[in-house]
Parts: C-alpha cells; sequence; structure tokens
C-alpha cells in the first residue's frame, strides 16, 4: 500500500492550493478526485476547456489554470479518476474503472466542496429539469449549451449560467427569479458590506446588463413554480405580480445555492452541526480546518460556503498548518506565512450575509407542498414524510425506516436537509435533537469485482 | 411530442465511436462525458424508478443524484462518472422491485 503524509480528497481551488502548499513544505502528498481532471466545479476542465471556450466561460474561470499547473509538483501524486468510497483511520478505498485500491496517509484533508441545493418543486424530476450549475458542468466539460431553457430559482450562480449559455449561443427562454422585492431591500439596507463586496456586484451587474442586452426576460418575484409535461418538462409555469404564466420551454434548470456536500465528512466521524445560515448541515473545525477526528481536516465549500477565492485560502492555511502539525513547518513560519490568507479569506467570508440576504433559497423549495416528491430515489412525498412523523415517528432515522426516504442509492444527499426540515416543524423538536442520516461506507459506488481485487492486491503486497 | 434536451455542441468535430443503447447502435464522441453525450443524442430514458416506473434523466452532473443510472456492461453505474468507450452495451437501470428486474 501506498503510503503519504497527507491525502486530499477533492481537486477543486480548496484541494489544490492545499497540495501545492503542502508539497512545497516537504509533505508527500495524494490529490484524489473522481473527475478527469483537475478543477472541481468553479474550474473544471479548465486545463482542457480555456484554449478552446474559455472565453464564453468568462475571466473567472481562467484564474483556474496556475492552480491546476501548481500540482505539477514532484511531491504530489494526483489520482484523477478515483472516488473515495471509504476513509479510516488514515486509510482511504478508492476506486477507479481499473477497480478499487487503498492508500494510507498521516493526514485527510476533505476538500469535497459544495453541491447545488437540492429544490423540490412539482415536477421536479421529469427528464429535462437539471441543476443550473449541471448543465454548467455539461458546458465546461462537454462544451454542450442547453438550449430553450427556462432558469428557475435564486442566485449568482443562475444569472452566471444564463450569461454562460448566451455566450454560447444558447440564449435562455428566460429567468424565473423566486426572489422577493423585500430580499433586495435587505440587501441594499447592508450597504457598507456593498461597499466592501465592490468587485462582486460589478460583475453581477455586468452580468445583467448582458442578459438584458441581449432581451434574455427576468421574471421577478416568482412564487407558485410548477414544472409541467407528460413525460418531459416543456412548460414552467409560476406566478408573478399576481398573474399567472406559463412559458414552455425543452429545459428547465433550477438553482437556489449551494450547501457542502458533507458525505465523506460525515463517513470519518465528523461531528456535524445544522447552520441556519446555509440551511444544511457544516462539519465543525477551528478556523485552521482542523475537525475533531484526529489527523482529519476539511477546507473549501464542504466545510463552509464561501465561494471560490475563499475555498482556495482555506486550502492554502488548511495545508500549511497540517505541515505544522506533522512537524515540517515551525509555529512562527506557519504564523508569518498564512496571517495574510487568514485576514483575505475571513474579508471573502464577511462578503457572504450579503448574498444569503440579496438571493435566499426558495421558500417553497425549503418547505414543499405535500404532494411534491423529496426523496427521489424511492418516489417519497413531503406528505408521506408528514404523515410518518404524524404517526409518532420521532428523529430522521426513524422516518427512514417509516417511509423509506432517504434509503435509496444517494444516501440521503438529495433529501436529507428537506426531512430534517420536515420532522422538526411536525414535531416541534430542535433540530439538533432529531438525528442526521447516518453515512456508512460505501460513500460511492464500488463492485464485489474491485473490492475482491483490492483484497488481493492487500495480501500479496510487502510494503504494509 | 418534443425531441429530447436540445443541446449545442462547441466542438462539433470529436471522433466518434459505436456504442449499444438498448439493443440500438449509437454513435457518441469517444472519450466524452457519458451521461452528456447520450442526452446529446436525444436519449432521456436513463433510470426507471422502483415504484412508479418512470424514467428519469441526468439532474446533477456531479455524481449526487443516481438519476443517470445505466447498466454500462451489466454493472449499474452512474453515466454522469463515465467516458464514452467504443462498444460499451448501455441499458437503462431498471429498478422496478417486482417482476424480472426486482434484484437490481
Ligand atoms: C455544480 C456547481 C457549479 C459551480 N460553479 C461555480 C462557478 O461557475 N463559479 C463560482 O464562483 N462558483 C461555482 N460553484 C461554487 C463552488 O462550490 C465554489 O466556487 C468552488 O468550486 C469551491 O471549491 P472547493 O475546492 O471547495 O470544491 P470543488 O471545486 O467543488 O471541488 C471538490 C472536488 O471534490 C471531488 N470529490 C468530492 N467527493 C469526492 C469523493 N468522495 N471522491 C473523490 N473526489 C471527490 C469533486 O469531484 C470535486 O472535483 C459551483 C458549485 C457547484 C456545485
Ligand atoms: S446525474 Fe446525478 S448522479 Fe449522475
Amino acid at each position: 500500500m501506498h503510503r503519504f503524509d497527507l491525502a486530499i480528497v477533492g481537486a477543486g481551488p480548496a484541494g489544490m492550493a492545499a497540495a501545492r502548499e503542502a508539497a512545497e513544505a516537504g509533505l508527500k502528498v495524494a490529490l484524489v478526485d473522481e473527475q478527469p481532471r483537475a478543477g472541481g466545479q468553479i474550474y473544471r476542465n479548465v486545463g482542457q476547456a480555456a484554449q478552446t471556450y474559455g472565453a464564453q466561460l468568462g475571466k473567472e474561470y481562467l484564474r483556474g489554470v496556475p492552480l491546476v499547473e501548481g500540482i505539477d509538483h514532484e511531491a504530489i501524486t494526483h489520482f484523477s479518476g478515483h472516488s473515495v468510497w471509504a476513509i479510516e483511520k488514515g486509510q482511504l478505498a478508492l476506486n477507479s474503472p481499473d477497480g478499487a485500491r487503498q492508500i494510507g496517509a498521516r493526514c485527510v484533508l476533505l476538500a469535497t466542496g459544495a453541491i447545488e441545493r437540492p429544490m423540490p418543486v412539482p415536477g421536479w424530476t421529469l427528464p429535462g429539469v437539471m441543476g443550473a450549475g449541471a448543465a454548467q458542468i455539461m458546458l465546461k466539460q462537454s462544451g454542450l449549451a442547453v438550449e430553450n431553457a427556462v432558469l428557475v430559482g435564486s442566485g449568482p450562480l443562475l444569472h452566471l449560467v444564463a450569461v454562460q449559455l448566451l455566450r454560447a449561443g444558447a440564449p435562455p427562454v428566460a429567468l424565473v427569479e423566486t426572489r422577493q422585492r423585500r430580499d433586495s431591500r435587505r440587501a441594499l439596507l447592508m450597504w457598507r458590506l456593498m461597499l466592501r463586496a465592490g468587485r462582486y456586484i460589478q460583475r453581477s451587474l455586468a452580468d445583467l446588463n448582458e442578459l438584458r442586452n441581449a432581451g434574455v426576460p427576468r421574471h421577478m418575484a416568482c412564487a407558485d413554480v410548477a414544472l409541467l409535461g407528460e413525460r418531459r418538462v416543456d412548460t414552467v409555469s409560476f406566478s408573478s405580480g399576481g398573474r399567472r404564466q406559463e412559458l414552455s420551454c425543452d429545459a428547465a434548470l433550477l438553482h437556489h445555492g449551494v450547501v457542502p456536500h458533507v458525505q465523506a465528512s460525515r463517513a470519518a466521524g465528523v461531528p456535524h452541526i445544522w447552520s441556519d445560515k446555509i440551511q444544511a448541515h457544516v462539519p465543525v473545525c477551528d478556523s485552521w480546518g482542523r475537525t475533531e477526528v484526529p489527523r482529519v481536516w476539511v477546507a473549501g465549500d464542504g466545510a463552509w460556503i464561501g465561494g471560490a477565492r475563499a475555498a482556495e485560502l482555506s486550502g492554502r492555511i488548511a495545508g500549511l498548518a497540517i505541515a505544522h502539525d506533522l512537524g515540517f513547518v515551525h509555529s512562527p513560519e506557519r504564523d508569518r506565512r498564512t496571517s495574510g490568507w487568514i485576514e483575505e479569506r475571513d474579508f471573502e467570508l464577511s462578503l457572504r450575509p450579503l448574498i444569503e440576504k440579496a438571493f435566499p433559497p426558495y421558500a417553497a423549495a425549503l418547505a414543499p407542498a405535500d404532494n411534491v416528491t423529496v426523496c427521489r430515489c424511492e418516489e417519497i412525498s413531503a406528505g408521506e414524510v408528514r404523515q410518518a412523523v404524524r404517526d409518532g415517528a420521532t428523529g430522521i432515522n426513524h422516518v427512514k425506516v417509516s417511509t423509506r426516504a432517504g434509503m435509496g442509492r444517494c444516501q440521503g444527499r438529495m433529501c436529507a436537509a428537506a426531512l430534517a426540515r420536515i420532522v422538526v416543524r411536525e414535531s416541534d423538536a430542535k433540530i439538533d435533537e432529531i438525528g442526521t442520516l447516518n453515512a456508512r461506507p460505501p460513500i460511492k459506488p464500488v463492485t464485489l469485482g474491485a473490492l475482491a481485487g483490492m483484497r488481493r492486491e492487500a495480501e500479496g503486497s510487502e510494503d504494509d | 411530442m418534443k425531441p429530447g434536451l436540445r443541446l449545442k455542441s462547441l466542438t462539433p468535430d470529436a471522433p466518434l465511436v459505436e456504442v449499444q443503447f438498448g439493443g440500438e447502435a449509437l454513435m457518441l464522441p469517444e472519450g466524452d462525458n457519458l451521461a452528456a453525450a447520450l442526452l446529446a443524442a436525444g436519449i432521456d430514458g436513463f433510470r426507471q424508478t422502483p415504484y412508479q416506473g418512470v424514467a428519469r434523466a441526468p439532474y446533477c452532473m456531479m455524481g449526487i443524484c443516481f438519476d443517470c443510472l445505466l447498466e454500462v456492461d451489466g454493472v449499474s453505474q452512474q453515466s454522469c462518472m463515465v467516458q464514452v468507450r467504443a462498444g460499451m452495451d448501455l441499458r437503462p437501470a431498471r429498478q422496478r422491485r417486482e417482476g424480472p428486474y426486482a434484484s437490481l
């Protein structure tokens, strides 16, 4: 089995930056990511796509190029196309098309990033409905732009994806924005923050300008969103300004923010707490990224939603702090080198309340109507979950056994937060009292054949 | 009935290879993401759900939702996490709890 000083899960900005810092400090680093190429979500496939259609994706996207170049270092082994399906006591189990294997590490850094907040609305299980981020992934990764789409929801990423599709020659039908007028007013009250966030606001206004000039309609303060169609989505229906409206389309792209992807940190045994701000569970860690589980660290959007720049900085900070804990770097040097990064990261994080106020999640998707599917895997509706609570189910795992919600292949990634909110609302319990869905390995699919191969390799290896 | 997702390709000249989808031949760009390539080929029935038996299509494109599940050469896999190879034998993942596919 290969041994490393540090194994990093996730090659997004956080993981790449951490790998570079740790390698520079002298650590032997494994950087593992299930994607075939480094970059994470924001810089997905940037090494390839920068040349061909980087212009459509924008300047921010191209900032990923030096980060990707930075992991080309003799002390960094990049396991691309490898998913991590178990983490235990300094051992990581990996799976790839070539089979399963195990690596050992003195420290593990989980930099698994965010996922789009699931958006349960009527019709969201129909083919043709995807995340807006999912459409962006197809654009970055395959150069495919979704045509004739209605973008539904709220958040800066909704506008960004609309602009990227427009530039790719696939102008969206319209944006159906769920933020209410009071959300903008609340954001305006934070004018001090707005001054500090100048760079982001300018970019956001430029995006909106580009959409306006191209004649892409934006419907504001929308509610009662429903996605309609017989076998696939063909209509987005909503009310706005007291009027019911329908737009025909070939695709509906949903987005209302991102939440930490905590499957790996859960499986590693890291304690999590519910964040009202993020409306999801987040792993508990200190400001270096150290968790309560010895030698397990977290960084980036998987630890706390802070955006790409904050993710990169938190990766650098964790990388150097781990080097310090393993004895590669003295405290004064760690503190001297990280102080500027910490300051800038904290500045980035201080801007988040503005985004949270200006682009709150779509309220009706946080408390879905009874007939809306919440567990996509097992086809369980919000109503069935409510009924289970009324019938006496107390915690979230109780709901799981009585309804099967959260029992499917996705292990609750798509429904855990919705279940938690419903249980709390129906039962008057506090969110920290109802438990969380357990994450048990394998957290990523692995076949029995691959497992058998891994066992053979372990038995045959000498240097274990 | 409308066709599936409409996708505009910014890289139209990728070399194509033949795969089988539900027993029919399809030409897909070699090495491309399998879920995206199938969507571009007009496919939108990937996973069949266990109770209602309806078709699902990729939702997240990042390995979270499992709605892109296919049988790839007999093994159920998330097609958004797989690359196109020549000669792949692909079938929608049937998850009906009853009938011949109940074991999946
Ligand atoms: C779909 C999507 C699109 C986004 N697009 C943008 C954008 O265009 N601009 C922007 O500013 N922000 C975007 N974001 C927000 C994004 O979260 C951050 O800006 C940034 O990418 C966070 O960096 P990170 O390093 O924390 O994680 P990420 O960049 O998300 O990287 C995490 C990496 O971990 C890998 N991973 C996760 N679990 C495992 C596992 N078990 N085994 C192996 N590998 C694993 C993933 O493959 C991924 O590459 C997007 C988010 C999402 C979900
Ligand atoms: S599309 Fe969600 S797992 Fe593949």
